[in-house]
């Protein structure tokens, strides 16, 4: 089954066919097909328990880590399947970054929360490549004047909104190529929202950014594209603008008027 | 509706009181749990500490000596050989003997003799051995009395001779009381105690061979359990399958860690003695043993701790790229470390007091030299406890309060050591 709207693209990034996900007897995500483009952010729309965190984490393979996960179908990224025995998760890992709905920085400071990702990779030379590393990440996510003076910190001691954003720093620390974000405003109040999605947007320019959001406005603020997941099936994939204003299936239309889930 | 909701809150009001009431009763009740624990522990250690002390102060009896050549030096020539041939023994008699005029009988010398400790000729050796320039002169030498007298005078109470439990002889006590009415008798401190071996005369026997014992059977377990116990954590949580056989390991390992000591004993008996050839009497054993009957406890303790570190920051270093190693080591371990410290010490800690294991595989030994190292026969503080308690002389109930106080003190030691390192690896993780 195909889901309404616009799927595919002309030059996919990352491709998706006909995945299923499994836990045990649970099926958690049926058939999906979506092709995401390069540097665009798509969102991830729909009820709890609809299967959107699932997909996001079949991405980079973070459902390993559940014994019980079987994933079906293929998933290619730049036209090679991840789900191969050739592909080394840690280096898929690398390439496609991960921030979490509750914000967790390790229990260690500040800057070397920003530099475990280069230093596990080897990506700095030397120090002072590692500090430009460090210095350009915060910088980039607006937290380099907030933290100037106590990058020696506990990362654990910043507000809520700022660990996301030093989350956010520590992923982009790496240059990975695709950005997978799980509700990563949750746990924030509207101020750290709006400079998070003000993030989201510039970031943009240089990484492709898959978003699960529970905020309708969220997901119209930040995206290009909005799919609507229910119940583990893509129901609706469109262009933001389209989904919200003119959707094409009554489920999607009844989700976003708020007479669905 | 207004009269309803009166007596509505009336009701809620006289619950209110009833709750407070109850609160009360049950903080009283944990009061009073608190204070009866305290007042046992109080107890216990005011009655140990009364009963031991004595034993880390003995009995010193200024005698003076006079050193004849003839008794000192046999050969006549001053050697160091021929003044280590010296008939101290005699000198001492002698001594004690010019003290109370009318005692030169054999019988009466020899009840004088038995006053000071039987290690005297040889402290009297040593000291002539040190300073040879003193031979033909008269001096005064500090020696060890026996540990009845330390007894007899140390006692507070009952001192007459015939009713007392004393194990000194009418005369003897009288003796006794007359040396310390001349001011010949002092107290100092019993070096002896922390320093000597296991000994058959209480005023000899010292806890530095079960001392030995159990710091080396603590380092085997030290350098066994700990490592492991984390390491079979780590397997158990972080990268073993979850199947039937990983649900059996862990139902035996929360048995293994309630099965009776005395049987660990049997098994290193059986299987560390006689099967791996291990000598006998020793700490490396008697440190396997306690290896064993810790590990359960330490990985139990330690897969707690590792259960108890977040998820998310598992989660977080994944998807950083780490590997599931790396993870472990970077992340998940330094967040554990406090915990298995804290527990894998005070696993150690109930090694440290454990008895039954080790008469089992014979370190229930009248060891009167200190080892050298984990392949030497050695005994260990509880066993030494245990061996005093049984010995009939007086004196040793002494020994035996005193060793109390130095095992707890060791535990003691043992559990500022298990704060201490918490604190370390909380700051520095």
């Amino acid at each position: 089954m195909s889901a309404v709207g616009k799927p595919f693209v002309e030059r996919p990034y990352l491709s998706l066919r006909n995945v299923s996900v499994s836990y045990g007897d649970i099926e958690a995500i049926r058939d999906v097909s979506l092709d995401i483009a390069r540097n665009e952010v798509v969102a991830l729309i729909g009820p709890s328990g609809c299967g959107k965190s699932t997909f996001l984490r079949c991405l980079n393979r973070m459902n390993d880590t559940i014994d019980s996960a079987r994933v079906a179908g293929k998933i290619l990224l730049d036209g090679e399947d991840v789900y191969q025995r050739s592909v080394d998760v840690v280096d898929l890992r690398a390439r496609v970054g991960m921030v979490f709905q509750k914000p967790n920085p390790f229990p260690k400071s500040i800057y070397d929360n920003v530099a475990y990702g280069p230093r596990l990779h080897g990506i700095a030379e030397n120090r002072a490549e590692l500090d430009e590393i460090v210095y350009s990440s915060l910088n980039r996510v607006g937290l380099l004047t907030e933290v100037r003076e106590r990058l020696h910190e506990d990362g654990t001691s910043l507000s809520g909104g700022q660990q996301q954003r030093l989350c956010i720093a520590r992923t982009i620390a790496i240059q990975p190529e695709v950005i997978l974000m799980d509700e990563p405003c949750s746990a924030l109040d509207p101020i750290a929202t709006a400079r998070v999605e003000d993030l989201i947007d510039e970031l943009r320019e240089n990484f492709t950014i898959i978003i699960v959001t529970h905020s309708m406005q969220q997901a119209a603020r930040v995206s290009q594209r909005t799919a609507f997941f229910l119940k583990g099936e893509l129901i609706e994939v469109g262009d933001t603008s389209n989904v919200f204003t003119n959707p094409d299936h009554r489920l999607t239309e009844d989700y976003i008027t708020g007479r669905l889930g | 509706m207004s009269t309803s909701r009166d007596s509505l809150r009336h009701r809620v009001t006289a619950s209110l009181a009833k709750r407070y009431r109850r609160e009360r009763r049950f903080r009283a009740a944990g009061l009073i749990a608190v204070l009866t624990g305290l007042v046992f522990l109080v107890f216990f250690f005011v009655s140990i500490a009364r009963f031991g002390l004595g034993a880390f102060t003995r009995t010193e009896l200024l005698l003076p000596v006079a050193l004849y050549e003839q008794d000192v030096d046999p050969l006549g020539d001053g050697s160091r050989a021929s003044i280590a041939e010296g008939n101290y023994s005699r000198i001492i008699r002698d001594s004690l003997s010019s003290l109370f005029p009318g005692t030169e009988n054999i019988a009466d010398r020899r009840a004088l003799a038995a006053l000071v400790s039987l290690d005297a000729p040889y402290l009297l050796r040593d000291y002539v051995l040190d300073n040879p320039e003193a031979v033909g002169g008269r001096i005064r030498i500090a020696l060890p009395t026996s540990a009845s007298v330390d007894q007899f005078v140390t006692s507070k109470v009952d001192r007459t001779p015939l009713t007392s439990t004393s194990t000194l002889s009418t005369r003897q006590a009288a003796w006794a009381i007359a040396l310390e009415e001349e001011g010949l008798l002092r107290q100092s401190l019993n070096s002896r105690f922390f320093l000597g071996g296991d000994s058959r005369e209480p005023e000899l026997a010292g806890i530095r061979a079960a001392l030995t014992g159990s710091l080396f059977m603590l380092l085997v377990t030290f350098f066994l359990a700990i490592p492991i116990g984390a390491a079979a954590a780590l397997y158990l949580e972080e990268f073993a399958p979850k199947n039937r056989w990983t649900d059996l390991i862990e139902i035996n390992i929360n048995n293994l860690a309630s099965v009776p000591s005395i049987v660990y004993g049997l098994l290193g008996l059986a299987v560390i003695i006689n099967v791996a050839g291990l000598p006998r009497s020793t700490p490396i054993v008697g440190g396997i043993v306690l290896s064993l009957m810790t590990l359960p406890v330490v990985i139990i303790a330690a897969r707690a701790s590792i259960k108890a570190v977040p998820p998310s920051i598992r989660d977080a270093a994944l998807s950083m790229g780490a590997s599931p190693t790396q993870t472990v080591f970077h992340h998940v371990l330094p967040l554990a470390m406090p915990g298995i410290m804290t527990g894998s010490i005070i696993g150690m800690a109930r090694a440290l007091g454990e008895t039954a294991p080790l008469l089992m595989i014979g370190m229930v030994a009248f060891v009167v030299d200190p080892p050298g190292s984990i392949y030497e026969p050695a005994t260990a503080l509880p066993v030494q406890i245990y061996l005093w308690s049984d010995s009939p002389e007086r004196a040793f109930a002494e020994k035996t309060a005193a060793a109390i106080l130095v095992l707890l003190g060791f535990l003691l030691m043992m559990n500022l050591l298990a704060v201490l390192v918490r604190r370390h690896f909380e700051r520095h993780r």
